[in-house]
């Protein structure tokens, strides 16, 4: 297939889950802040910082408060990793590869587009849970889509790759600046508050039932495992490094377990490191030193497939905000 | 819905005549209309907006800020051309498109034309469509124009003419295919009781078209359709095209030129590609040949035409042909290549740059239309009626300091369809854009092609990019019967 194409099935599906977990993230947020008592604005800051656009808002807003955070997050043209600025770049990329994509699918993200930008001129809507929640299931809906309409070749396999990227990282974020928040604030174990907070951090990444269905009760080091290392929840880094390792294999047609490029040994490195983590041993590490290095060595996995597979980048598109954070 | 109060105010109505009774063919339609309920066809003609909304069935508009991509507004009442009249237009269009081929392919080799003394060589090598580079170039077959989207114009005379040739790149044939899916899904039973010839084949004929131009040895011709990308305002069309006829459509970055070998990027390294399909300008195609800053082209295209290792649809050059200058002799053209007389006229048209006609045209152009040579789409345009005496007096100024750039036409009562306005039929005037394919094997005359509506009242300016919509339109079989495109049948049942 077309590099470009090939380019653009992997950002659309990038951005696609970027959008969804933004959105996640906003709603968990909103439902915490109003369970915990005071200072709403103090669970907002770490929200953008999860981001890594928090210069930009500074820039943008000054102060922080839930209504910025939310029109920051959520319709501001300005913030290029914006739900909408997501799902337009998504549409964008999708539209130069409409031929390639099956129909279902184009249509799908097309009404998907529709309606955000609906949305973002009704000013009278106070952004309910219902919101968020139509956003999940558009992007879940594309996913189904996808899988039921598209073939299952090398197009197929670099959209799952760019999706599964995207969602380690993002998973490690979340994960980063609520841990960084939660662990010191001595305040808070053993209060009501404490389990309030770790099992918000669950939701934000949808994974508060099949957490209590594995470990049941809400214990810290367990939640870290369950987000960090587990091998069947699909949120879960390990298992994204593993379906992207997957997938890249199926692109190249090199064996698993061994490598004939930058980005599958870059991805198979750092997936074998998470075959043979220990809980224990990253927390006594540095937890946040660890997700730090993970989201480096992910960069990196992404600029080696950007390299090997869709260099020359499409000149249409070279203005866009197609890099990672 | 009924149109018992529609009135034709005098002009020449494609579906009544002039004493408002349906034109024979038109009277089934206007039957099955007539029995719709109230508002059942508003239903329809939303439905089918809310269905091009979703598809992104959309064009890309330049100067609006806030929103670049719109539908193409389509209107629900089909426009309908008799058999006997497409038959006649048919073999017109082929007659035309044979001789200006052969012009084009004369201007870039012999130049017998104007050693002949038949059109004046400064006015061919001034045309702002003219390409020295293309000089001694010989296509495939010598097939310099493979697609053309003609524009036909009625007049209130009742006669067709030909008012433009859109012999480079001519856009909208998408829209022909997707408002005929649209009319088959909105009205099935009309479609059976009407006897309708079949659009639904255009893309496969466009693939076999350009599979022949392949080079020569090569069994499994690899097609491209390449489009500048997604901000062309075409860009939809490109993408359909590509996917209805199953090629890979690339933009320049995509190729690259190797060994005189025209080559596209895949992920598993580089791929020939044989024959391309280009919906791109010829300045931008080349930068080595032609702008040199283009950012879209591929360095080394064209030689890699010329030695004929790739082959391109259309031709580089064919722009000198539907230059608005040239136009005036295009009857002259069909007489010197064919022996024939034209079939299809041409609108009367003043060269300005000829003393007398320019002439006449200053002193008349309250009564003419005044177009510039190397503007499309409705720009540079005077419509000398509507135009005020300041707009006028400024056209004067302009004729008189480049009468090479400038020809007038009568203005023309265009022909007239009913579309839906709200709750009731109003007329709005139309023209016609069929689409040619000339082939090595034969030249296809889509049946149909694309209605034009301005859907302003009064308005005679189609173009989409000021105010146009379009409608199908419907080209009946000669002695009626069963449609051969029922909605019933299979693409496979199909006669061609």
């Amino acid at each position: 297939m077309l590099s470009r194409v090939a380019n653009s099935i992997y950002w659309l599906n990038r951005y696609i889950e970027r959008a969804e977990n933004v959105a996640r993230f906003i709603d968990a947020n909103y439902h915490m802040a109003l369970d915990v008592p005071g200072g709403a604005a103090a669970q907002w800051q770490p929200l953008i910082n999860t981001t890594g656009d928090h210069e930009l808002f500074a820039e943008l807003y000054g102060e922080t408060s839930q209504e910025a955070a939310i029109e920051f997050l959520t319709f501001d043209r300005n913030n290029p990793n914006s739900i909408r600025s997501c799902v337009r770049a998504a549409r964008e990329n999708a539209r130069s590869v409409r031929e390639y994509i099956s129909s279902e699918m184009w249509e799908q993200l097309n009404t998907f587009y529709l309606m955000l930008s609906d949305a973002a001129q009704d000013t009278s809507m106070d952004l309910p849970h219902q919101f968020f929640v139509d956003i999940m299931n558009a992007s879940h809906a594309f996913i189904g889509i996808t899988d039921a309409t598209m073939t299952h070749g090398e197009g197929w396999h670099f959209g799952r790759l760019g999706r599964m990227l995207e969602r380690a990282d993002k998973t490690t974020r979340i994960l980063d600046v609520k841990y960084f928040i939660l662990l010191p604030s001595v305040d808070y174990i053993g209060s009501p508050y404490d389990n309030i907070l770790w099992a918000a951090l669950l939701r934000s990444a949808s994974a508060f039932e099949m957490y209590r269905k594995r470990h049941g009760r809400i214990h810290p080091e367990k939640i870290v495992d369950f987000l960090l290392l587990d091998g069947r929840f699909p949120r879960a880094v390990h298992y994204c490094l593993t379906t992207a390792e997957i997938s890249l294999h199926n692109i190249t047609g090199t064996p698993r377990g061994s490598f004939a490029n930058e980005a599958e040994k870059q991805l198979g490195r750092l997936l074998a490191e998470f075959d043979y983590a220990d809980i224990r041993e990253i927390i006594d590490g540095g937890l946040h030193e660890y997700l730090d290095n993970t989201q480096n060595r992910l960069n990196v996995v992404g600029n080696a497939v950007q390299e090997v597979f869709f260099s020359p980048r499409p000149a249409a598109l070279a203005n866009e905000s197609q890099t990672q954070e | 819905m009924k149109f018992d109060g529609y009135d034709t105010e005098g002009f020449y109505d494609e579906l009544f005549d002039a004493s408002n009774q349906p034109r024979p063919g038109a009277d089934l339609l206007i039957e099955r209309i007539d029995k719709l309920q109230e508002s059942e066809l508003q239903r329809r003609q939303r439905a089918a907006e809310r269905a091009l909304l979703n598809l992104g069935i959309t064009f890309n508009v330049y100067g609006h800020e806030s929103q670049t991509e719109k539908i193409f507004p389509f209107d629900i009442v089909p426009r309908i051309v008799q058999a006997q009249e497409w038959l006649t237009l048919e073999s017109g269009l082929k007659q035309r498109i044979t001789a200006l081929n052969a012009f084009i392919d004369d201007i870039y080799n012999e130049q017998k034309i104007i050693k002949d003394g038949v059109i004046p060589a400064d006015l061919v090598f001034s045309a702002d469509g003219y390409r020295k580079q293309c000089l001694g170039l010989k296509p495939p077959g010598r097939i310099w124009c493979h697609i053309t989207g003609t524009d036909l114009v009625r007049s209130g005379d009742g006669q067709f003419y030909v008012l433009e040739d859109n012999l480079r790149c001519p856009s909208g044939v998408s829209y022909v295919l997707e408002n005929r899916m649209l009319m088959k899904r909105t009205f099935p039973q009309v479609f059976e009781a009407c006897s309708v010839q079949p659009v639904t084949d255009y893309a496969s004929r466009l693939l076999d078209m350009l599979q022949e131009l392949a080079p020569a040895g090569v069994r499994a011709p690899t097609v491209a359709v390449w489009t500048p990308g997604i901000y062309n305002s075409a860009y939809f069309e490109h993408s359909f095209l590509a996917q209805q006829m199953g090629v890979q459509l690339v933009e320049g970055s995509d190729l690259v030129v190797i060994r005189g070998e025209v080559m596209m990027r895949t992920t598993q390294g580089l791929e020939r590609v044989d024959v391309i399909y280009r919906r791109i300008d010829d300045d931008f195609m080349d930068p080595q040949t032609f702008r040199a800053d283009s950012m879209l082209g591929v360095p080394g295209l064209m030689e890699a035409y010329a030695k004929g290792h790739v082959a391109l649809a259309n031709a580089p050059g064919t722009g000198v042909a539907d230059d608005k200058a040239v136009y005036a002799y295009v009857p002259e053209i069909i007489r010197y290549y064919l022996g024939e007389d034209p079939i299809v006229a041409n609108v009367p048209t003043y060269a300005c740059w000829r003393d007398d006609e320019r002439q006449y045209v200053l002193e008349n152009l309250d009564k003419l239309v005044v177009k510039a040579v190397n503007e499309s789409g409705g720009y540079g345009m005077l419509i000398g009626p509507h135009a005020s005496a300041a707009e006028r007096a400024e056209f004067a100024q302009r004729i008189k300091a480049k009468p090479r750039t400038y020809i007038a036409q009568p203005t023309l009562d265009l022909s007239r369809v009913p579309v839906l306005v709200n709750d009731h039929f109003e007329g709005r005037h139309v023209d016609l854009r069929p689409y040619i394919l000339y082939g090595k094997s034969s030249i296809y005359v889509l049946p149909g092609g694309l209605t034009r509506v301005a859907l302003k009242k009064g308005s005679l300016v189609v173009n989409s990019s000021q105010g146009g919509g379009s409608k199908d339109t419907w080209v009946l079989n000669a002695g009626g019967g069963a449609s051969p495109e029922s909605p019933l049948r299979t693409e496979e049942e199909k006669p061609c």
